[in-house]
């Protein structure tokens, strides 16, 4: 069997509830496997925590397989860890070497609130899609799938937009905490679609208003979220909307 | 004995569907307002069914426990969604849809319900199609197609591999308009901690908030359950960390009947175990088997060499290769059904041929590579290959990928009649959840099919035929009602009793002890000694959690050892079940692999004379034995055979 174990400091933020003070908190752990995963190791530490007595630490995860988005940390300075295209659960250990110290934060925004140690409030994110992010289509009544070719670069391009997880490691990682990457996936996916394009410039420009309302910053295209991303969203989805956004401005 | 009442209903397979649609009870505009459905669930079952009768205008609630309902676990699947479109032209149809379903589920599903699951199929794909959801597409602008397991159709519609995300992205856009237009509820990191039955019928659930830890009451004319599987009473398996039994299971100990628990899918492409402290398996998903071929060495030597690290796979020639699902069944080949291929993989192993720690099989790209070239593999499944890549450090498109069966499914769940209805009236339960459309083995894509037909097609109707009589109960306040009152005591009592014990033992350590038992007794083979020792283990586990397991933290506070608390002590009664249900059925079919019932070959052997029903299970008591109820199941459209795929 390949790989070796690793003994290993962690600093992790503790913060009973939304409304407590929080701080940083030291633990060790000793002979994490690298082949295991970055939460299996948390898992490890948390098992420790209950059996000395302790609380363990709260942080959100559920597929651990890179699709649901719920899980989030920032790590090392980085969302969703150093490696790159990933998110937090599919982040191994053999990414970190023997007598590291890591240090593990929740996402910092003003946009996701802390509910208590590592896990955030994203409900925001919910808000701005039921703003908008959807095709206005009842259940039944619908022509057949092949009714309307679809170009297959445009299926395909709408694909990669419509990739979002809804992680929210854009708004942790953008110095504005701007919303703008997740907001662009949305309306780009549809607006590429002709059954979306109907509605695409309404779309935008309600999706933005609740975007704004809700306390997200403004977009200055310092590019951190693309970089940051794990599911590679590209930026120019944000031209695309504001083009979209645009649009729908000067209809008005 | 009682026997259940299906309520099939009459005419011809191709017309009862349409015939009840005919004949149902429907529920005016102006009143429908004035009915409440709780929903609990958002996947695909959920989340399809709160957004349709949201659209209906019915008062709907809807509840999951994850931070937004676009977690639902329908967002990992990856590999696609039938229908009978036939847009390929290869013969498809709606009978050959049917047949394929009833066929794979080792002839044990309720034909009628698999005929109306085939019949909507393709409104589906419409729907989904247009709400936006990306499907792949061929050049000329068309939906693209390819083939799964057991089935000689293409059939199957996707999006790269991430067709569950994109279809739940769907339902879950059009759930966030009914949200935003004031139909639909949601209350999200909510957990269902048990159903509300008053006088006989089903009128509302209590829920534990999980940031705030409050019990809280709700009403609801209909409650629907679409809460998923329990394929984690395994604690290794595919289905998310959060994936749990217990709203089900609540329902089970108020009465509902549970159908056929023991009948589970064991899943043949999935990362195999690396460790001790391994917390979920990951599938590789079945699409890979359209153009990966699944083998073992063909010499002992070979795979102990493989083992202890001294021969690569690559060092091994095509001669001193076994493509043992090619050998096997060479009509079907590496497309043979999930069970069979599962099996196949075991037996490799068993008899010594498996690599890695030997547990494990290859499933080669070379040559779709070199038949293909890279680009169009990468294309295919390009994200997938990463996904294993970042788990296992080892690049699929060098080396062979190393795979073994894992849980994955559960066909069995609550029992439920042709309305998706359970035994107890105005309590539905919908997608994984119950137990109705895949017999005892469910085929590749059809689980997503499944979820959205009940969520989009069949509950908005037969729940309206239910709440149209429903029109003259009045709302419930629960906080006038002495029976929400003592739902709510009841699961208050429960929370105070487990963190009151203060024992010596973590959760998941007692997850981790069930989840082996049921793996090596109550798994992919099966034996009536195994299955004994199985529920005096599991009996024993259950005594033992309930005088030493260690919860830290309070009742009123965000508590995630609290909550997996309140899962594991369900599943422990409900991997007694199982192993009652698997011991009863004195056979081997689908998923179920009784090592007694096999022919000379090795295949699972039926025994239809004495098992062609249903078992549906009725709660007496947790020390009580439960009482087995049968629905006799009829085949008068599918011809009973011994499955057959050489
Ligand atoms: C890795 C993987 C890949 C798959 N690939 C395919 C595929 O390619 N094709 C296919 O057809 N099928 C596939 N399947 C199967 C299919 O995805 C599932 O069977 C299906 O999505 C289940 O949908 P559902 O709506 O019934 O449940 P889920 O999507 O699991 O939703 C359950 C919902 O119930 C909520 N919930 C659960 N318990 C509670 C509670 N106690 N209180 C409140 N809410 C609760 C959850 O929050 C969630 O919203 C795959 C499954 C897995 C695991
Ligand atoms: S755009 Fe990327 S980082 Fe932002 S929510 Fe979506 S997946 Fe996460
Ligand atoms: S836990 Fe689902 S994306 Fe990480």
């Amino acid at each position: 069997m390949k790989g070796k174990t690793l003994n290993l400091k962690l600093k992790v933020w503790r913060q009973k509830s939304a409304t407590a003070q929080g701080k940083f908190e030291t633990y060790e752990v000793s002979n994490i496997s690298t082949e295991g995963s970055f939460l299996e190791m948390m898992d490890i530490l948390n098992e420790q925590i209950i059996s000395n007595g302790g609380d363990p630490v709260a942080f959100d995860h559920d597929c651990r397989e890179g699709i649901c988005g719920m899980c989030s940390l920032y790590i090392n300075g980085h969302a969703h860890g150093p490696d790159e295209d990933i998110t937090t659960c599919q982040l191994h250990m053999r990414k970190f070497t023997d007598g590291d110290t890591i240090t593990i934060e929740p996402w910092r925004s003003a946009g996701f609130p802390v509910v208590k140690d590592l896990i955030v409030d994203r409900s925001a994110f919910d808000k701005i899609l039921q703003a908008g992010g959807f095709v206005s289509v009842n259940t039944g009544g619908i022509p057949d799938g092949n009714a309307i070719p679809i170009p297959k670069e445009d299926a395909d391009e709408a694909m990669d937009s419509a990739s979002c997880i809804g992680c929210g490691a854009c708004v942790a990682s953008c110095k504005n905490g701007s919303a703008m990457l997740f907001v662009s996936a949305k309306v780009s996916q549809l607006a590429l679609l002709p059954q979306g394009r109907v509605e695409a410039a309404r779309r935008a420009k309600s999706m933005v208003a609740k975007m704004d309302e809700l306390g997200f910053g403004n977009c200055t295209n310092t590019g951190a979220c693309e970089v940051e991303c794990p599911k590679n969203i590209s930026i120019t989805n944000i031209a695309r909307l504001n083009r979209e956004f645009l649009s729908a401005k000067l209809k008005d | 004995m009682a026997t259940l009442d299906s309520k099939i209903p009459a005419g011809d397979i191709a017309q009862k569907w349409e015939n009840y649609k005919a004949h149902q009870k429907l529920v005016n505009p102006a009143n429908k307002r004035k009915l409440d459905v709780i929903v609990v669930g958002s996947g695909l079952a959920g989340g399809a069914a709160a957004a349709s009768l949201g659209e209906l205008g019915f008062n709907v609630k809807c509840f999951c426990y994850q931070d937004s309902p676009r977690r639902a676990h329908s967002i990992a699947a990856q590999g696609g969604i039938n229908a009978a479109k036939n847009y390929p032209n290869d013969g498809d149809s709606v009978h050959r849809l049917f047949y394929d379903t009833v066929k794979g589920g080792d002839y044990r599903a309720r034909e009628a319900n698999v005929h109306r699951l085939a019949e909507v199929s393709n409104s589906i794909i419409d729907q989904c199609v247009a709400q936006g959801v990306p499907f792949a597409r061929e050049y000329g602008g068309l939906l693209d197609n390819r083939s799964f397991g057991g089935a000689q159709v293409s059939r199957t519609f996707y999006a790269k591999g991430q067709t569950g995300q994109q279809l739940l992205l769907g339902a879950y856009g059009a759930l966030n308009r009914q949200i935003a237009k004031g139909t639909v509820k949601m209350f999200n990191r909510n957990e269902m901690m048990d159903v509300v039955v008053i006088d006989g019928k089903a009128r509302g659930i209590i829920t534990r908030n999980l940031v705030t830890g409050e019990i809280e009451s709700h009403f609801g004319h209909a409650v629907i359950i679409a809460t998923g599987g329990y394929g984690n009473v395994y604690f290794l398996s595919t289905n998310a960390m959060g994936s749990n039994v217990s709203a089900a299971w609540k329902t089970y100990k108020k009465g509902a009947f549970f159908g056929n628990p023991c009948y589970v899918q064991i899943h043949p492409t999935c990362i195999p175990v690396h460790g001790e402290f391994q917390s979920k398996l990951t599938l590789m998903s079945e699409s890979l088997r359209n153009d990966g071929r699944v083998w073992a060495p063909k010499k002992k030597e070979d795979a102990e060499a493989i083992r202890a690290g001294k021969k690569r796979p690559e060092d091994l020639s095509d001669d001193d290769r076994d493509f043992y699902l090619e050998r096997r069944y060479p009509a079907f080949g590496n497309l043979v059904p999930r069970d069979v291929a599962s099996r196949a993989a075991k037996e490799r192993c068993d008899a010594g041929y498996g690599v890695e720690a030997g547990e494990a099989v290859y499933l080669d790209f070379k040559y779709a590579i070199q038949r293909l070239g890279k680009d169009v593999v990468e294309a295919r499944y390009g994200n997938l290959f990463q996904m294993y890549e970042k788990i296992t450090d080892d690049n699929p498109y060098q080396t062979p990928m190393k795979i073994y069966p894992a849980i994955h499914y559960t066909m069995g769940g609550i029992w439920v009649d042709y309305d998706l209805q359970t035994t107890i009236p105005g309590l539905f339960a919908a997608g994984e959840a119950n137990f109705s459309d895949h017999g005892a083995n469910r085929l590749g894509a059809s689980a997503l099919m499944q979820g959205l037909a009940d969520g989009y097609f069949v509950l908005p109707y037969t729940v309206q035929n239910y709440l149209a009589d429903e029109l003259h109960t009045p709302r419930i306040d629960p906080a006038k009602s002495a029976d929400f009152k003592k739902a709510a005591d009841e699961v208050k009592g429960n929370i105070n009793k487990l963190l009151s014990i203060k024992g010596k033992q973590s959760v998941d350590s007692f997850h981790k002890r069930l989840g082996k038992i049921m793996w090596d007794k109550v798994g992919m083979g099966r034996t009536k000694e195994g299955l004994t020792e199985a529920i005096s283990e599991i009996q024993k586990l259950r005594v033992e959690f309930w005088k030493d397991v260690r919860i830290p933290g309070d009742a009123n506070e965000m508590n995630v050892e609290l909550e997996k608390a309140n899962r594991v002590a369900d599943f422990i009664e409900l991997g007694e079940l199982m192993a009652r249900d698997a011991l009863h059925r004195e056979e081997s079919c689908g998923g179920h692999f009784r090592e007694e019932f096999q022919t000379e070959e090795g295949e699972a052997k039926r025994q239809d004379d004495k098992f062609l029903y249903v078992g549906a299970w009725e709660f007496k008591g947790i020390d009580q034995e439960p009482v087995l109820h049968k629905e006799a199941l009829e085949f008068v459209y599918c011809e009973l055979k011994q499955r057959n795929y050489k």
